[in-house]
């Protein structure tokens, strides 16, 4: 079964890709970057937003739980102290593509966002926090999906 | 037209709290029907939250946004009576634009 299916998604991304660069899906015609959502990690992900080398820092905080016992719904958030902020991120590394979100904050709300991501397993998250002037700074932490429900 | 969202927006020391939970079925394109076709995805892509007019976030998802999105940011200077409107966008051209009062 699986090389089949490994098969198949691979027809279907070339597939998809050859459609968008027809131009046949008008409403990737907007803002959203389709090429980021299916990079499929981080270092491409960031890649794909133009963003630059991330380097880890203290100050931005990613909140999410130590363990999650339902992947489908797992309450992630990114937040920084830090002024000039211009994007925030949200990334999973395991999952089929690494980017969840990207918020583009304005000076008219706090450098704080809080929503929930699915997650096929278990995985480093990251926050991401692009600043207005080009640096890349970045926040990990390990979440664990506990599969089946048990509570683990 | 989708369902509405639900949008609760709540002032505290000068700020107001705004959490929005949109309906939505945030279909990743990953999972397979019965017959073993893969489910297209289906997800919002796009979101922008507006303070008395003027836009204050907007954001991009993919389709690993859970589903039925919960999103939560908060407006610097925005007090009671104040109007947040909130709309999105999904990748197969549907939207939804619902508004709620800071209270």
């Amino acid at each position: 079964m699986m090389p089949t299916r490994r098969k198949t998604l691979q027809h279907g991304a070339i597939v998809a890709g050859l459609l968008a660069s027809t131009g046949l899906f008008p409403q990737f015609a907007h803002a959203f970057n389709a090429k980021a959502f299916e990079a499929k990690n981080v270092a491409d992900a960031l890649k794909a937003l133009g963003a630059g080398a991330p380097t880890e820092s203290k100050d931005v905080v990613i909140t999410g739980p130590d363990i999650a016992e339902n992947g489908a719904v797992v309450p992630l958030g990114a937040s920084t102290a830090l002024p000039g902020v211009k994007q925030l991120l949200v990334l999973v590394e395991k999952n089929p593509s690494a980017l969840i979100a990207v918020f583009n904050i304005t000076d008219s709300i706090d450098s704080n966002i809080l929503t929930r991501a699915k997650m096929g397993q278990s995985s480093d998250v990251y926050a991401v926090a692009v600043m207005n002037d080009g640096k890349v700074l970045f926040a990990k932490k390990e979440v664990k999906v506990t599969l089946g429900g048990c509570g683990g | 037209m989708a369902d509405p969202m639900r949008i609760r927006a709540q002032a505290a020391g000068g700020n107001a709290t705004v959490r929005v939970l949109m309906a939505h079925e945030m279909e990743t394109g990953q999972r397979k029907d019965a017959a073993g076709k893969v489910i297209p995805a289906w997800h919002i892509s796009d979101v922008t939250a507006t303070h008395n007019g003027k836009t204050v976030l907007t954001a991009e998802w993919g389709p690993a946004v859970a589903k039925n999105p919960f999103l939560q940011f908060t407006v610097k200077g925005a007090k009671a009576g104040d109007k947040i409107v909130v709309s999105w966008k999904d990748n197969k051209g549907d939207s939804r634009t619902d508004e709620a009062t800071v209270s």
